[in-house]
């Protein structure tokens, strides 16, 4: 990828962090640590590798993304956003009475969300049945599915990730947002999910380790992912760090489900526009 | 006559499917039990078996009902409505996903497996999620147009059939509407509400007490769903007594549906529920067990006499 494209994904990631703090500042609610860490994989997802049409959400040959993780919401409407598919001026309508962005992602409520999740561990079933339906129908279109780590204590998880691996699904990609965090504490002190890489591969999929917050790493793993089309499913697990990108709530669990106050989230987005990190 | 609802169902399914390529059939490693396996025989390219996994089988529905498609998910009332009931909401009814819940294995009447097998709670849960339809039809005949009615209805249905043979109540010439109860019997002085095996259990009773000299009105609530309460209230006010008839828990299924609609409407007319006391089944036969707790036909002669008598 050149240098410049590099910059691009990098600037937009920016940007969805931007627009996630003023959307749950304003709201005084949400988990805007859990959209940072994730920030350089929606920005490569949407911004590089997804064949969307953005003045057709519903268009069917779409490709589709289940943010599994669904109280990472914001950082999908950021996305929305910036691809034009949501008018910017809904952003600070996140969590309020009559609002389109509610708390989690609905299918059906908001243009670009392809399935409702919120319930832990829910999403990536769907994303088999998507996968399912264009693999059955030879249709082009890929799911992408974005997990969080403390997701993956949801025993559905493991039934969906049983199915993929047995209907050779290698149109559908998976990545955990590997943060080491859940919202009481490190992943490894409540449940352990180590060895994860071979967890996944014990149920037949294809799984690359990648530096999550790096967006160069996250496009070459996306894109190599698509292209080896192998029957197997594809893991990426994207070490990140939780609130990754904001000076306050890096690497820190106590952020989990809380907002930032209007002073501190000013001083994030000057760093943001910045471009100092 | 019996016919088994689960049967005819399954066959219709597999006809449609003929016409309709969006339809989609999915069981939990219950193929052959919940008859999925007619379609999956005709069309293995949709039909999945998802293993023993019934909250991911749901899962799997709710996004390929996202990508158009009308899945059929197959399994027991308790492993569908309980152990899935979390999927069914947020997954399926939230998103108003044109999933269909089927399940052949509802109520006592499912019989020798005992308690675990036996759903009781599913029709008070079901009627609890905004979006949901819920079905219970009468007998073989009614499964089969309820199921053609509702195929292209854009949200989730509850199809909630019966694992034994039934006798076949209604006439061939009848027509299932969504959201319409429908007079069997005619008669003022009760009525005997019922849905699903108790419907002909009601109109057995009817003719026994048309013997004691009372006409009890028999009306087939196979709509559960949305619900017919103009029929509830045009009873209410026509007759002396509601009597109303499920296998199903006496909380929150017809039963309450109907004290609901009658309290709400300030009628006073006196309501007897049957259906299954607040216990867990046991392991015998499904008629056996109805005849148990209370849900035999004699029971609802006596709950008609008793009541009329005073």
């Amino acid at each position: 990828m050149s240098n410049s494209k590099v910059l691009a994904l990098e600037k937009v990631a920016r940007s969805l962090r931007k627009r996630v703090l003023e959307m749950t500042t304003d709201s005084q609610s949400g988990h805007p640590s859990s959209c940072f860490s994730c920030a350089e994989i929606v920005s490569a997802l949407y911004f590089s590798e997804m064949s969307l049409r953005p003045e057709e959400p519903d268009w069917p040959d779409r490709d589709r993304f289940v943010l599994s993780k669904g109280h990472a919401a914001p950082i999908l409407y950021a996305a929305l956003i910036e691809k034009g598919i949501l008018p910017e001026e809904e952003a600070l309508t996140l969590r309020k009475l009559d609002s389109r962005l509610q708390g989690h992602p609905v299918l059906g409520k908001t243009p670009g969300v392809d399935m409702t999740t919120g319930s832990l561990g829910q999403g990536i079933s769907a994303a088999v049945g998507m996968a399912l339906v264009a693999k059955i129908e030879k249709k082009d279109f890929f799911t992408y599915v974005l997990l969080g780590d403390g997701e993956l204590g949801e025993g559905q998880v493991w039934e969906a990730a049983m199915a993929a691996g047995h209907y050779r699904l290698d149109n559908l990609i998976a990545i955990v947002d590997r943060n080491f965090y859940q919202s009481d504490g490190n992943t490894e002190d409540i449940m352990s999910l180590e060895p994860l890489r071979a967890k996944w591969e014990a149920f037949n999929w294809d799984v690359t380790e990648i530096d999550g917050n790096d967006v160069a790493q996250c496009q070459a793993a996306l894109s190599l992912a698509r292209r080896r089309r192998n029957r197997r499913p594809k893991l990426i697990i994207a070490y990140t760090k939780k609130g990754y990108g904001c000076s306050i709530m890096d690497d820190d669990v106590k952020w989990h489900g809380k907002v930032l106050s209007k002073e501190q989230a000013q001083g994030v987005i000057a760093e943001l526009e910045e471009g100092t990190r | 006559m019996k016919e088994s609802l689960r049967q005819r169902f399954g066959k219709a399914l597999r006809d449609l499917g003929r016409k309709n390529q969006d339809i989609y059939v999915l069981t939990a490693d219950l193929s052959g039990s919940t008859c999925a396996s007619f379609f999956g025989d005709e069309f293995p390219e949709r039909f999945l078996n998802v293993g023993i996994a019934e909250q991911n089988m749901v899962g799997i529905a709710a996004g390929m009902a996202s990508c158009g498609k009308y899945p059929y998910v197959h399994t027991f009332g308790v492993f569908a409505i309980q152990r899935a009931f979390d999927q069914i909401c947020s997954s399926v009814a939230y998103s108003n996903l044109p999933v269909r819940i089927v399940c052949t294995h509802t109520g006592l009447s499912t019989g020798l497996d005992g308690a675990t097998h036996q759903s009781i709670s599913d029709i008070a849960a079901m009627r609890a999620v905004p979006n949901m339809t819920i079905i219970s039809p009468a007998d073989a005949l009614e499964a089969e147009l309820a199921l053609k009615a509702l195929e292209r209805h854009p949200g989730p249905v509850y199809f909630r059939l019966t694992r034994e043979e039934r006798e076949r109540i209604l006439p061939e010439d009848y027509s299932f509407e969504l959201g319409r109860a429908v007079q069997l019997a005619d008669g003022d002085d009760a009525a005997v509400l019922a849905t699903g095996i108790m419907v002909p259990r009601a109109l057995a009773a009817s003719r026994l007490l048309k013997e004691h000299g009372f006409n009890v009105r028999v009306i087939n609530f196979s709509s559960l769903k949305p619900f017919d309460t103009d029929m509830v209230l045009q009873a209410a006010r026509e007759t002396k007594l509601l009597v109303t008839a499920e296998d199903h828990s006496i909380y929150g299924g017809l039963g309450a549906a109907v004290a609901e609609t009658v309290t709400e409407a300030g009628l006073a007319t006196p309501i007897v529920r049957l259906g299954v006391p607040d216990v867990f089944g046991e392991s015998a036969t499904g008629d056996e067990l109805l005849d148990k707790y209370g849900l035999g036909v004699e029971d609802l002669v006596q709950s008609v006499l008793r009541k009329i008598a005073d």
